[in-house]
């Protein structure tokens, strides 16, 4: 039995769950997912102002502060903390770690935004994977373009005796695949197996919630969720395991937990597609095994697909956001009157949107019209317009017509504190597929 | 016959991919699934969303969790950086799912 843990679920999640992990029992495994669909174009401007730049740099730090457990206790680490640099980040992590010996691995060879137009030239389309449209219709937009690796790259680089492997774009439930190959000696067409590991991957890639964070059964009892446990895997060789948290840690891991997570982004249960496998979730069998444990059995999988997956990023124009709160009496209608109002200024100055759009904290922001009509008593409303066009000019123009509200509209107004609203640059989603002859990881393993 | 909210007798989880939206519906316990597989059609939920849910609604079943998931296309205003909405994600639409009202024989949940 192998202890695979994870101590991350996305760029930005808890800094201190990944020292939690390493710091209160053995573990073999600590796997870190940093990488979000929209994660790479950031990375990758970073990179494009500095090339030393474009990872994820709370992974550093993370590294940094956990160095004596690191070397004392010889914990595998497994992130895909490279984004789109995984070199420089191998770098910077030799630094953090200050520790001369360690093999550290890298997994690259995902970055394809350099090989697009050779790509569409010998006729690769790179069609969206939601429109159908090919890609050369948005190609001078582009701003990032990676390959997602599976389980099997991360395997490689542990075979090579790395004791930290950093990834760029691999999939998230790779991280945890990757070690139980490893581990086990599982083969490329032990279908089942794969899906096993595959399907606790997915079960522990967003960190706590799976360990009660988010969950609506009995949310109001769950035990210290100030410091709520993230997952643990005890996995078998024959692709059985159990989902677990450190003694001590608030949170709970049950049968309940564990089905919510499953379902969390779930597309067709029988057929979900990684590079690895096709794993099959309704062939899942759960028990609880004990208090914060949850035992998986039985799962199938099938053959993988011939395909990568590729994440690509490209420009798609501007939006700004807009909030005033409005407070009793006639909470609603006032802010009604001042989205109305608004909208009538936006019209006289000639400005034109792709989208405006006007929400209703407190109202109807989260569930429209199922939310029902307020009470005529409801102490404050916030009012939220947001718009988006393919040019910087009006939505610009728009942030400026917040404000004046304050004095020139309807009264008892407030939540102006942080100012003017920024306009964003929208970085839109462009998922495609890439035949897997087209694509192959690039494993380096170094020692420091 | 008593008519009950979904959120007396199942959980729920929402997420998204692009401009689509999942909820993942699961029965509280074993003897309520066979209750949502009759009663919570993917037509009845695209009823339920309406105006939020501009596309089709797709249903799969998974009795081994005694879960369905739903999919709900076009119902994020394009979804990730696009979307204009506050829940571009489409977190909340486990709960707003929960609102659901079917009905249920009278001595169902004794």
């Amino acid at each position: 039995m192998i202890r695979i843990a994870n101590g991350q679920g996305f760029w930005g999640d808890s800094l201190e769950a990944p020292l939690e992990q390493l710091r209160r029992g053995p573990l073999d495994y600590l796997t870190l997912d940093y990488l979000a669909e929209v994660t790479m174009s950031i990375l990758q401007k970073q990179r494009s102002r500095d090339p030393r730049a474009g990872y994820a740099r709370d992974f550093v730090e993370m590294i940094g502060r956990g160095a004596v457990d690191i070397a004392s206790s010889g914990i595998k680490i497994v992130a895909n903390a490279g984004g789109v640099n995984p070199e420089a980040c191998r770098d910077a992590v030799a630094k953090a770690l200050n520790r001369p010996g360690t093999r550290i691995g890298v997994v690259a060879g995902d970055n394809i935004l350099d090989r697009l137009e050779d790509l569409i030239a010998h006729g690769v389309e790179l069609k969206s994977m939601d429109t159908g449209e090919p890609l050369a219709s948005i190609l001078p937009r582009v701003q990032s373009a990676n390959v997602y690796f599976g389980g099997e790259a991360i395997a490689h680089a542990l075979a090579q005796g790395a004791q930290i492997v950093i990834t760029g774009r691999t999939t998230d439930t790779g991280l945890v695949l990757g070690p139980m190959i490893y581990e086990f000696g599982w083969k490329a067409d032990e279908w089942n197996k794969l899906a096993a590991g595959t399907i606790a991957g997915h079960t522990v890639e967003c960190g706590a919630q799976c360990t009660g964070g988010n969950c609506q059964v009995d949310w109001r009892n769950l035990p210290d969720m100030a410091g709520i446990g993230y997952p643990i895997v005890e996995a078998d060789p024959d692709g059985t395991f159990v989902i677990t948290k450190h003694p001590g840690t608030g949170g709970r891991v049950t049968v309940a937990s564990i089905k919510e997570q499953l379902l969390y982004e779930m597309g067709d249960p029988r057929e979900y597609i990684t590079p690895d496998c096709i794993a099959d979730f309704t062939s899942i069998q759960l028990e609880q095994v004990g208090p914060d444990r949850v035992r998986f059995s039985g799962i199938l999988g099938k053959p993988a697909t011939d395909m990568y997956k590729v994440s690509i990023s490209y420009s798609a124009g501007f939006k700004a956001i807009g909030t005033l709160m409005y407070s009793w009496p006639d909470a609603y209608a006032k802010a009604q009157a001042a989205d109305a109002i608004l909208r009538e200024r936006l019209h006289r100055l000639g400005l034109h949107f792709d989208a405006i759009r006007t929400e209703f904290g407190g109202v109807n922001a989260c569930h429209g019209t199922l939310a029902g009509e307020p009470s005529p008593e409801i102490a404050e409303v916030v009012l939220r317009v947001g718009v988006r066009s393919a040019d910087r000019a009006p939505v610009e123009r728009f942030t400026k017509e917040i404000a004046p509200l304050a004095l020139n509209g309807p009264p008892t107004v407030t939540g102006l504190g942080s100012g003017r609203p920024k306009v964003e640059e929208i970085v839109a989603y462009w998922p495609a597929l890439i035949p897997k002859t087209e694509a192959s990881p690039e494993i380096s393993v170094e020692e420091t | 016959m008593a008519r009950v909210k979904l959120v007396r007798i199942a959980h729920a989880r929402s997420g998204d991919k692009g401009d689509t939206a999942n909820v993942g519906l699961i029965a509280l316990k074993p003897e309520f699934y066979p209750l949502l597989v009759q009663k919570v059609t993917a037509d009845r939920v695209k009823e339920h969303f309406a105006g939020i849910c501009l596309g089709a609604v797709q249903r799969f079943e998974l009795p081994n969790l005694g879960a369905l998931n739903f999919l709900l296309h076009e119902s994020l205003d394009g979804g990730g950086t696009l979307s204009l909405k506050a829940d571009a994600q489409g977190k909340t639409y486990s709960a707003a799912l929960l609102r659901m009202e079917i009905d249920i024989p009278d001595d169902f949940l004794k």
